[in-house]
């Protein structure tokens, strides 16, 4: 640890080497981060595709952010509230686009674009909470059982097993028409099913290359306790991998979300697969003239889950130094 | 390699027995009493009640009744559906599973192909324009929200074109009065092309022995001897017309799953491809003056393969979940159909019955899928 320091005194005036000195460590390491920051971004901006991914999500946030602005300060809350509103002058229900609304209206009278806005918002709470779910599990148990092996990892690794031969999708389908899900229990649902799952599997597999690098070895020598190794050898070393399954697990909490309510098995307000789904039970869903009851939720959900693969993608390339280029 | 395969076969049985467990206590800690929906038809006096209840063994603890199903799944009974009483669950499996098989073998194999192939270029062109294209397309179609996407199929091909049928499995006006059963004709269906494509795999296994450069004619005959056998066992029966019919339902959705799904296998495989892409022996070949396309297909896709392989007995194993939607979409009366109408009407033996058979499926496909890796990489094998 000594030696780069010396080497970079050289270089300084005597005052300069003091007030350095006395910097205080979370200026340090908040510059380091920056920087790894700066490195990782010129990686992932090299990969154009990423790039996509990034617009269309920010695109959606935008939406999200501007619909309680709107309803508040442009949008008459009676007439274009995405649940309870009406658009009365209408004559007929579904009214087609028209310039009070954008995407018209559905069958029951209600604005489209502001369903369309304010389903935004739960989908990215879904899909962020569901996705914290599976990468605080996944991460804990990857790192225990990596490092403990034994007993420990046996068992995570054949829950592991146990849960990724489950069929999804079916699982979901199965407890949402007996249990009327609601939309924290369903990322809850999600994020463990995904989190005990491949996540952990793959994270641990990490977790082992990093176990036997010299720098653990290092720590024991020292004395680090096994929970300071832990947290703070291991699992900052994990983070990058669990941050790139984030991405995949917001895509599929998103589109399970959208399929149950597509179905009509979720227990929820408003949502893009609940919007298709009164559009099926209106009668609607294979009528093309009335195309705006349709096309813009699927469209919406189909781009916000392709945007947070794609970046999962390129962040694939950035975190997976054997995809890179060079 | 015995050993691996013997120790793999007694966790997938154990994993198996979990998953059933597990089932059932997750359909027994539902809300509400399913017994009680069954049972409160007015008509039905006080005693009546009590009796049916003894006969479905629902005044029993629940304990008792979990041993009692274990044991007669066991011996392959999986009790009488709800719904479609007294039909048995094992026959409405029997009469509804091939569907699905089919449908989504065919559409599996099929995507695996395209995707294979396109992965392959992909992977060639890497930095292109094509592969941007590729890839975003790819993915899109890939993640897209598979009621929405067959919903477009549907508007597109069925309702606005009408190259297609709207969804279903047979046209009912042209069955009526048909001489034969559309499951019976279904079945004799699958049996016929299961044995030709049988044949189709030995003779091209035969081929082998022929000269390369006179490979593809003798290969070609084999698919046209296979095709005419077919038609010479058919035309004579007068079934053509209803086989055709139920054909011409198969090709819509088989065309969506492939659409949805092509993409996996293609992104897999150009990853898979870039990195056997730097091995040496990919140089040594280069060195050699080999032509680029002979590189690309013998010494980088043949090696390449391995992840593929796997990731294609992986998604049999999936079939049936995604079929839950497609089904639905596409009213094919398949399991996902029959297991999404069951839940919903808690027919719970049929749900049961669904999740036994979507899990026996899932287990099997990963008992082959770890066979074949163990097979294909020794390193697993002895590790």
């Amino acid at each position: 640890m000594q030696e780069p320091r010396r080497h970079l005194d050289e270089f300084l005036s005597p005052e300069e080497r003091e007030r350095l000195r006395q910097q205080p460590l979370w200026k340090i390491r908040l510059r380091l981060f920056l920087r790894s920051l700066r490195t990782n971004w010129r990686l992932f901006a090299e990969n154009r595709i990423g790039l996509i991914g990034l617009a269309i999500i920010i695109f959606f946030a935008l939406l999200a952010i501007a619909h309680p602005i709107l309803m508040k300060y442009v949008w008459d809350p009676t007439v274009y509230d995405p649940v309870v509103g009406y658009a009365y002058e209408e004559t007929m229900q579904p009214a087609p686009p028209s310039s009070r609304h954008l995407l018209g209206t559905d069958p029951l009278g209600r604005d489209v674009l502001s369903q369309l806005m304010f389903s935004a918002r739960s989908e990215f709470i879904l899909g962020l909470v569901a996705a914290l779910i599976t990468v605080t599990i996944g991460t804990t148990i990857g790192a225990l059982s990596a490092y403990f092996g034994g007993p420990i990892d046996t068992f995570f690794m054949r829950l592991a097993d146990l849960i990724i031969m489950l069929p999804f999708v079916t699982i979901l389908i199965v407890l949402g028409a007996l249990f009327k899900l609601d939309l924290p229990k369903l990322a809850l649902v999600i994020g463990i099913l995904s989190g005990f799952g491949g996540t952990t599997i793959i994270i641990k597999s990490q977790a082992l290359t990093i176990k036997v690098r010299t720098y653990i070895e290092a720590a024991r020598v020292a004395g680090g306790s096994h929970w300071h190794i832990i947290r703070h050898h291991i699992i900052p070393n994990l983070l990058p991998l669990s941050f790139l399954y984030m991405m995949f697990t917001v895509t599929s909490a998103i589109f399970s979300e959208a399929a149950l309510s597509f179905f009509g098995l979720l227990n929820i307000r408003m949502s893009w697969g609940l919007m298709i789904h009164t559009a099926q039970t209106a009668g609607y869903l294979l009528n093309t003239k009335t195309w705006w009851l349709i096309v813009p939720a699927g469209l919406s959900i189909t781009l916000l889950c392709a945007a947070f693969y794609l970046v999962g993608r390129a962040l694939d390339e950035v975190v997976n130094p054997r995809l890179r280029k060079r | 390699m015995r050993r691996y395969v013997l120790r793999r076969l007694v966790q997938i049985v154990i994993t198996f027995f979990i998953f059933i467990t597990l089932a059932y206590f997750l359909l027994e800690a539902q809300p509400g009493d399913y017994a009680q929906i069954f049972l409160s038809n007015p008509k039905l006096t006080q005693a009546q009640r009590e009796a049916l209840k003894a006969t479905f063994g629902l005044d029993r603890p629940v304990h008792e009744r979990y041993f009692r199903y274990m044991r007669s799944l066991l011996r392959g009974n999986l009790g009488i559906s709800f719904s479609n009483y007294p039909r048995q669950v094992a026959d409405i499996i029997f009469e509804r599973a091939p569907r699905t098989l089919t449908l989504f073998l065919t559409a599996t194999v099929v995507s695996f192909t395209i995707g294979f192939f396109s992965g392959k270029i992909l992977a060639w062109k890497r930095g292109k324009t094509l592969e941007y294209v590729a890839t975003v397309g790819g993915v899109t179609l890939y993640t897209v929200f598979t009621p929405w996407f067959g919903l477009m199929m549907i508007w597109i091909f069925a309702a606005a074109l009408k190259l297609f049928p709207i969804g279903k499995f047979i046209t009912p006006t042209l069955w009526r009065g048909a001489p034969i059963e559309a499951t019976v004709l279904f079945q004799r269906m699958l049996l016929t092309a299961f044995i030709d494509l049988l044949i189709l795999f030995f003779w091209l296994l035969a081929t082998r022995a022929v000269r390369p450069d006179r490979r593809r004619p003798v290969q070609w005959l084999g698919v046209l001897v296979v095709l005419g056998g077919l038609a010479a066992y058919w035309v004579p029966t007068g079934l053509t017309r209803y086989i055709l019919d139920i054909l011409h339902h198969l090709v819509l959705p088989v065309f969506t799953l492939t659409c949805i799904s092509f993409a996996g296998t293609m992104l897999l495989t150009r990853n898979s491809m870039l990195e056997t892409l730097r091995e040496d022996y990919i140089m040594a070949a280069r060195a050699k003056g080999l032509p680029e396309k002979s590189i690309r297909d013998k010494h980088a896709a043949r090696n390449a393969m391995l992840p593929v392989v796997t990731s294609f007995v992986f998604s049999l194993a999936f079939a049936i979940d995604g079929g839950v939607i497609t089904e639905t979409i596409f009213s094919w009366p398949g399991m996902g159909l029959t297991l999404l109408e069951a839940a919903l009407s808690q027919d719970i033996p049929m749900v049961m019955g669904g999740l036994v058979f979507t899990g026996t499926l899932a287990l099997l496909a990963h008992l082959v899928a770890d066979i074949l890796y163990a097979y294909l990489d020794p390193r697993i094998r002895y590790g």
